[in-house]
């Protein structure tokens, strides 16, 4: 009962409520906004959990976390073909 | 970000993780790391990747307090069956708690056959659309789960005080991760190394009320995703911190947790729940751990409305949850595991929930 699952936004409704859809499918959660910080808008990713939005996704962050995941991958790579590269 | 984008979905790559898995390797220098994760999401990541037959001999992954289910007492599991036998009343419930046996060996889903009104609902809003279809009726909603659930279940209770939905009300068995920890960090037997702090109770929390880890009990703590290449990577930052003996709590799941949390969650949480001793399975009463509904919001507190209380109960004869959910053992030390309690006949709470330590360890590891 702990999850939440990405969903994103597609739809703004009435009454802090919003429409969102989970990955590629053709599952569509209601959701409360009412704890978001900030009104969520269309296209935005949200963590969902138990009907209430929890977050609104960064994707400043996701960007960043996935070019240090791959700069990881390539400064191991070098390494291993024998350059010195200093370890992290 | 757009549906034709999709950046969440990159992480999932198998290619980020045997990088990682080196890089561990190196920070570990060959010594044992015990590391204990408190989320029931990543007890189940865990087991269903695979990630555990990846690691190194040296890294023992113990599943510890993580899950709503598993920590719910057999006193408060008594009073749900209580509550359950009350005219006129509607449960509305999570579907993780009706098959959670009481002292006595039986459970909501017993009641339910007995004729209990039991609904199992996905949102604790969807109790109020039940409410105000059965206005003869009173809908209590069993509120279990910690501080990624609490905020759901407050702004609910306020939504109903708006909208003058007087027939609803909350058994508020709420807990708080922080002061598990800590009781898990005085208890020398538990011997846990660093902890995989729990990515949705983070999103609520932030990093600050985790900062007693490194700052009392010198161990490390990282606040990680769900994907393997994010639980490798606080592992890899656990070993190194440890590697350079500064032990720090640290936020490894930045897309999703902002260092200082959901503050208006937090307000919402605060202006309908105080905090409360509160009784955990395994673990027994911890100071301030729980949370209940303030007096000013009785009218939404079925303890208070139906003068409910806790009764006293006795330990199910063999069944090592407690010891399980401390990382004292392995689930299959127990020995009730697999023989006596298992997914379909569970004694304790761990096997019924499929987030719970002992139903991933039946399933995903059974030997």
């Amino acid at each position: 009962m702990c999850l939440a699952i990405p969903a994103q936004i597609t739809e703004i409704l009435e009454n802090n409520m919003a429409k969102a859809r989970v990955g590629e499918s053709d599952t569509y959660l209601t959701s409360s906004t009412m704890l978001l910080p900030e009104p969520p808008t269309v296209g935005q990713y949200v963590i969902v959990h138990a009907g209430f939005c929890l977050h609104t996704l960064s994707e400043e962050e996701a960007q960043e976390s996935l070019k240090m995941f791959r700069d990881i991958a390539a400064v191991l790579e070098t390494e291993n073909q024998g350059c010195t590269v200093k370890p992290l | 970000m757009t549906a034709r984008s999709n950046p969440l979905a990159a992480f999932s790559d198998p290619h980020l993780c045997a990088p990682l898995l080196q890089r561990l390797e190196r920070a570990l220098e060959g010594k044992e790391l015990r590391f204990m994760e408190v989320c029931g999401t990543h007890t189940v990541a865990i087991f269903q990747s695979g990630l555990r037959s990846l690691l190194p001999a040296c890294v023992t992954h113990l599943s510890g307090p993580g899950c709503p289910v598993c920590v719910t007492h057999d006193a408060e599991v008594a009073t749900f069956l209580e509550l359950a036998q009350q005219k006129n009343v509607i449960i509305a419930t999570f579907g993780d708690l009706l098959r959670v046996p009481g002292p006595d060996g039986t459970s909501l889903k017993h009641a339910q056959a007995a004729g209990a009104h039991i609904e199992i609902v996905y949102s604790p809003l969807d109790s109020l659309r039940l409410a105000q279809a059965n206005p003869q009726s009173l809908v209590v909603f069993l509120g279990i789960g910690f501080e990624t659930t609490a905020p759901t279940v407050a702004a609910t209770i306020l939504t109903a005080q708006q909208q003058g939905i007087k027939n609803f009300c909350v058994l508020s068995f709420h807990k708080l991760v922080p002061p598990a920890l800590q009781v898990l960090l005085q208890d020398v037997e538990c011997n846990i190394d660093a902890f995989l702090l729990p990515g949705h109770v983070s999103t609520i929390l932030g990093l600050e009320p985790y900062a007693f880890l490194a700052q009392q009990y010198h161990v490390p703590g990282v606040v990680a995703g769900f994907e393997p290449a994010d639980i490798l990577l606080a592992l890899c930052l656990m070993a190194e911190q440890r590697r350079e003996g500064k032990p720090a709590v640290v936020n490894a799941y930045r897309r999703a947790v902002a260092d200082t949390g959901n503050a208006r969650a937090r307000e919402i949480m605060d202006a309908v729940f105080a905090p409360a001793d509160a009784l955990w399975r395994g673990l027994g009463c911890i100071e301030q751990s729980g949370l209940v509904i303030r007096p000013e919001l009785a009218d939404f507190d079925a303890m208070r409305r139906l003068d409910l209380h806790l009764p006293a109960t006795t330990k199910v004869t063999g069944c090592r949850c407690g010891d399980v959910l401390k990382g004292r053992i392995m689930p299959n030390a127990c020995p009730l595991f697999g023989k006596r309690c298992t997914p379909a006949q569970p004694v304790g709470p761990c096997m019924v929930s499929t987030e719970g330590s002992c139903a991933a360890y039946y399933k995903y590891n059974l030997e």
